[in-house]
């Protein structure tokens, strides 16, 4: 009895630990993050460009170039991924060759990111002959979030009722029209939780940008698909590692760092909101 | 039979992959008469109703043979349109299914997908199958909030609602009441019998007192075999074969 009571404290101590520590090192993390980014933080370090061999100025070319690189990553894999997905939930038979597809793409979303770097230089920059370019390196990251997107889709599928479908096919509908009507909008939520953390994670990505389209420095932002351009990762890889003058520019770093921090943690909080919105949506229709 | 017939099948057989669940079941399905297909569970009764809109398709490695004359035209031909075959042939589901959509939506669901766009006829065609199902009085105020917060009997006369608003000629319903309480289950009976009027109903049950109640022909499913389908009367008064009478009186099943 008494040694019940023994192992059930430490047992709960183990896990309490486990937890504080966990949170105190995140804590401390964003904390140092925040205030030493703070230091250049400002209007003008959001809106301004690189100055002085990026000693001063702002970072403006690096955040304008990892939005428009996201927006092309989505405009590629959102829609070819929740096709597949639909594809291989609604449509293909259950036989040893789509198991195998299945497999397959729950492997890809395992290989470390350098990989799909490579491959996007071979495909796209040399084979297509994009060049290093903004489309070029969209199109990789399009590549590294596209088994996300398909396995988180595919789950939010799987989970709607089959008597949705099957009520919709009872009644005369389509195949299509079953998918369209009763299955995709339970599922959106889910769907577009995925795509959404796919891209916070892609944003955040510097190898496959590295050979495929990310330039050291540059004084605007990109405007046409064929340009190159500055990103936040790398930016802050630059800053950190490859400067002349380290110390200098720690400061700028660490702003860079902020901003990145941010933005992925604006994303994933909008993930979070439209989960629970458009499931509160349905929750009240149901 | 000298009744008019709607459904003729002549030696219809069902295999999931290599396990034959239906052996031969020829029988003919009057008009505007209510048929009930009783059974013990896994004799087959379901599998015959799904035979009759096709749904069985959708199970891999399903395969159907024998011939189903719906109004004289084989439904089982490679040819037929199985799109519009569900809509002359209802389903209500022995889980009630609404869609997590409004009252309104679930019933105007149907004729939607078949392309009517016109709001006045769509609430016209809604109110219409609302009051066939007997349920427009109590979901009238409510239409445009969210099906799934009537009852489960309301819920399963809105998704007989909801096959009627696409105006089948037969209604197929696979164990409708299984899942409701014995009032939902007595207005879901009286409903019944209104409908037959119109439509040519089969309904899968494996309550023997309500077949008795509903129906005007019973069918008794065993193994995957009819054993014998006659005037309900005469399937529950005196029944030609001994499996019959042993199923009827509870016997075994």
């Amino acid at each position: 009895m008494r040694a019940k009571r023994v192992w059930s404290a430490l047992g709960r101590s183990w896990l309490v630990l486990s937890t504080v520590l966990v949170v105190a090192v995140l804590v401390l993390f964003l904390v140092h993050i925040a205030r030493q980014g703070w230091q250049v933080m400002g209007w003008e370090f959001l809106t301004d460009r690189p100055r002085r061999g990026m000693t001063q100025g702002g970072i403006f070319p690096a955040i304008a170039g990892t939005a428009l690189v996201s927006l092309l990553t989505v405009v590629f894999s959102l829609p070819l991924g929740v096709g597949a997905a639909i594809y291989l939930t609604e449509y293909a038979p259950d036989n040893r060759a789509t198991r195998w597809i299945r497999l397959a793409i729950r492997n890809l979303s395992g290989v470390p990111s350098i990989v799909y770097g490579l491959f996007g230089v071979v495909l796209f920059v040399d084979l297509l002959g994009l060049g290093t370019s903004l489309l070029s390196a969209g199109l990789t990251l399009g590549l590294l979030t596209l088994p996300w997107i398909i396995t988180a889709s595919e789950e939010a599928l799987k989970s709607v009722p089959r008597a949705y479908r099957d009520g919709a096919l009872a009644l005369g509908a389509t195949r299509w029209q079953a998918v369209r009507t009763v299955v995709l909008p339970p599922a959106l939520p889910g769907i577009l939780t995925g795509a959404i953390l796919g891209l916070s994670r892609a944003a955040g990505e510097t190898a496959p940008i590295l050979f495929t389209g990310v330039a050291f420095f540059l004084p605007f932002a990109p405007t046409s698909l064929s340009d190159q351009f500055m990103a936040l990762p790398y930016h802050l890889y630059i800053l950190s590692t490859q400067h002349h003058s380290l110390e200098k520019v720690r400061p700028i770093a660490y702003g860079t760092a902020l901003v990145l921090v941010g933005l992925v943690f604006t994303l994933n909080l909008t993930a979070f909101a439209v989960r629970s919105r458009m499931r509160r949506r349905l929750e009240t229709a149901r | 039979m000298d009744e008019p017939v709607r459904i003729d099948c002549q030696n219809v057989e069902v295999w999931y992959g290599s396990k034959q669940a239906l052996h031969g079941i020829s029988i003919r399905i009057p008009s505007n008469r209510v048929t009930a297909l009783i059974g013990p569970s896994g004799c087959g009764k379901s599998t015959f109703l799904r035979c009759l809109n096709r749904m069985n398709d959708l199970v891999p490695g399903a395969r159907t043979r024998g011939s189903i004359l719906l109004d004289g035209e084989d439904i089982l031909s490679p040819a037929t349109d199985v799109v519009d075959l569900r809509r002359r042939v209802g389903m209500v589901f022995q889980r009630w299914n609404p869609f997590p959509k409004s009252v309104f939506d679930n019933v105007a669901y149907g004729p939607r997908i078949h392309g009517i766009r016109d709001k006045a006829r769509l609430a016209e065609i809604v109110e219409d199958a609302l009051r066939k199902a007997s349920l427009w009085d109590e979901v009238k105020d409510r239409l445009r909030s969210s099906a799934l917060e009537l009852s489960g009997g309301q819920q399963q006369r809105l998704c007989i609602a909801r096959a009627l608003a696409v105006e089948p000629e037969v209604l197929l319903m696979d164990e409708p009441a299984s899942a409701l309480d014995p009032i939902s289950t007595a207005r879901l009976e009286d409903l019944i019998g209104e409908l037959k009027e119109r439509y040519t109903i089969v309904i899968v049950t494996h309550n023997m007192q309500q077949a008795a109640r509903v129906s005007d022909y019973t069918g008794f499913f065993y193994m995957g075999r009819l054993v014998e389908y006659d005037r309900t009367q005469t399937i529950f008064t005196s029944p030609a074969q001994e499996q019959t009478e042993a199923y009827i009186t509870g016997r075994f099943g």
